[in-house]
């Protein structure tokens, strides 16, 4: 089946007073439709370059990068961005904020048409008595959620989730972790999402896509959740792979701790373990490439 | 006790600076400044014009807010023009790295010229009284304003311009929709302060041009000898221009409210 995104040899250099800084290099991605897949990291890795460039927003140094068989160029309606700050137009009621999208992707409806899918939207993700409040008046969750039903409402092509989950207390986490899950449960959309918690990736991502550190940040390894759907954050929990998953994750986590290059004295892992792990889990490797 | 100290500051406060004021007033009739009408002879000789305010009793001679009403119209008129104008041009200004190096230098030089030197100007280009003092409160009020806006759209934060890029809203939406109301309250500061400018130019003005109104009356008794009304224009002027800056930052502080 061919791949629904596909992200080729993508690369990104910034110039600086002492020569290109590569922040990412050769990235090769591809996710099926329907397929919710985690980017995970060290902060500053360039993950969120990477989410900034399928979004749009950041264009590519090199490499190029397929939607639904088409390239992608600049930003656009098709991909539906939660970013890490809610970033709510503060002006505009919850309503208001997400019939901004609506109003570019259903330019034909009516405007009640147009009001009624943002409604349906708040009310998916638990805010139907909040939709005439404003930003301030909401909490830093609700705002979150806001900017959930506004990705969705667009009816994308594609999710796209920079750590939307990161200023949120766990609590609130877990609730809007729920959210997202119960929409996408209904609306199976292809999603990538940026996050470097590791239970958050693996109670909602089918792939985890594990990133080296920067410079020249790459895919360093993916690792094949396969929780039955749909998934019930204890079950997930109590699955017997769980705690080899997320050891797994965290294993490499640590590993890429410190630049490749330069790994600091003393902190050489047993290289048998390490080998160990790879082949635990090589049965779950996907291969990483074009096709 | 709070409430008590409330009329203190308030009302008790101000009432002593008022008196001293009042009493220096005096005393300086009295002696040093033997011209300077006293605060008493000035309200006996103003209080035709604050009890009749609207009287028409001929052009030179008409009540003090008949004569305000006149200059709140040339001012309107003037301030009008220069939002029209500084509006465009500080969207340009904070949109534009190149506009910015292209026209800054001129914008502050343009500044700082005085409305005495405008004018001149203003009556060379447009050969009328009314034209030229409209031009000329214009083109010195909306400096304020072409430098709040700019300043207001330099800081929209970019997370509100991404919302704009990702769902690919037009240029005119995103204009209406994310550029204006980010940087409304910006703006509304640029707007306050041109409004105190546009009022400090009318009387400058009204002077040059001898459009009625109260700049203009003030002069006018200046030359018939009536010190008195001098006295009378400068407090309204004052209790104006205190009375439009009062409004705008009590509009301008609920619309920082809404929009930040």
């Amino acid at each position: 089946m061919n791949p629904y995104l596909s992200l080729r040899n993508v690369g990104k250099t910034y110039p600086t007073p002492k020569g290109s800084a590569v922040i990412v290099e050769d990235f090769n991605l591809s996710l099926r439709q329907g397929e919710f897949v985690c980017l995970i990291g060290h902060s500053g890795c360039g993950k969120s370059t990477v989410l900034s460039m399928v979004a749009g927003l950041n264009p590519l140094s090199s490499g190029e990068m397929i939607l639904a068989g088409k390239k992608i160029e600049g930003p656009g309606p098709d991909r539906g961005v939660v970013f890490q700050a809610p970033c709510l137009l503060p002006w505009m009621t919850a309503l208001g904020n997400v019939q901004l999208g609506v109003d570019q992707i259903y330019p034909q409806s009516t405007r009640n048409q147009r009001r009624e899918i943002a409604a349906k939207f708040l009310t998916l993700v638990g805010l139907g008595d909040a939709v005439h409040q404003k930003p301030p008046e909401l909490s830093v969750g609700m705002r979150q959620r806001v900017g959930l039903a506004r990705a969705f409402a667009l009816d994308p092509r594609l999710l796209l989730l920079d750590e939307p989950f990161g200023m949120l207390d766990s609590l609130t986490r877990f609730e809007l972790q729920q959210v997202l899950i119960d929409l996408w449960n209904e609306n199976q959309k292809t999603a990538l999402m940026v996050t470097h918690d590791v239970d958050e990736a693996l109670f909602l991502a089918d792939r985890i896509v594990m990133m080296t550190n920067g410079p020249a940040a790459r895919v360093g390894d993916i690792l094949e959740v396969s929780f039955p759907r749909p998934r019930g954050r204890e079950e997930v929990m109590a699955h017997p792979d769980y705690y080899r998953l997320r050891e797994y994750l965290i294993e490499f986590l640590e590993e890429h701790a410190y630049p490749q290059q330069t790994p600091p004295p003393g902190s050489a892992k047993p290289q048998a373990d390490a080998a160990s792990y790879h082949a635990m889990v090589e049965h779950a490797r996907v291969p990483v490439g074009n096709d | 006790m709070k409430n008590f100290r409330f009329k203190f500051d308030w009302v008790v406060l101000p009432a002593i600076g008022l008196a001293l004021v009042l009493a220096i007033w005096s005393a300086s009739s009295e002696t040093w400044a033997g011209k300077l009408p006293s605060p008493g002879q000035t309200w006996d000789k103003s209080k035709l014009y604050i009890t009749e305010p609207f009287a028409h009793r001929g052009v030179q001679d008409q009540g003090i807010v008949r004569f305000t009403l006149y200059s709140l119209i040339l001012v309107a008129k003037g301030y009008a023009l220069a939002l029209l104008l500084g509006v465009p041009l500080g969207f340009c200004l904070g949109l534009s790295d190149f506009f910015t190096r292209t026209f800054d230098p001129i914008f502050q030089i343009l500044r700082p010229v005085s409305p005495l030197a405008w004018l001149p100007l203003g009556l060379v280009l447009f050969h009328k009284n009314e034209p030229a003092a409209i031009f000329t409160i214009a083109i010195c009020a909306m400096w304020p304003t072409v430098l709040n806006t700019a300043v207001g759209v330099r800081s929209i934060p970019q997370d509100y311009l991404n919302v704009a890029r990702v769902l690919s809203l037009s240029r005119t939406r995103t204009l209406f929709s994310v550029l204006l109301p980010a940087a409304l309250p910006y703006m509304f500061t640029g707007f306050r302060l041109s409004l105190g400018i546009a009022w400090l130019v009318i009387v400058a003005a009204e002077m040059l041009t001898g459009i009625p109104g109260v700049g203009n009356f003030l002069y006018q008794e200046y030359n018939s000898g009536i010190f008195e009304h001098i006295l009378l224009c400068i407090i309204t002027i004052g209790i104006v221009g205190f009375a439009m800056d009062r409004i705008m930052s009590i509009v301008e502080n609920n619309l920082k409210r809404v929009f930040a």
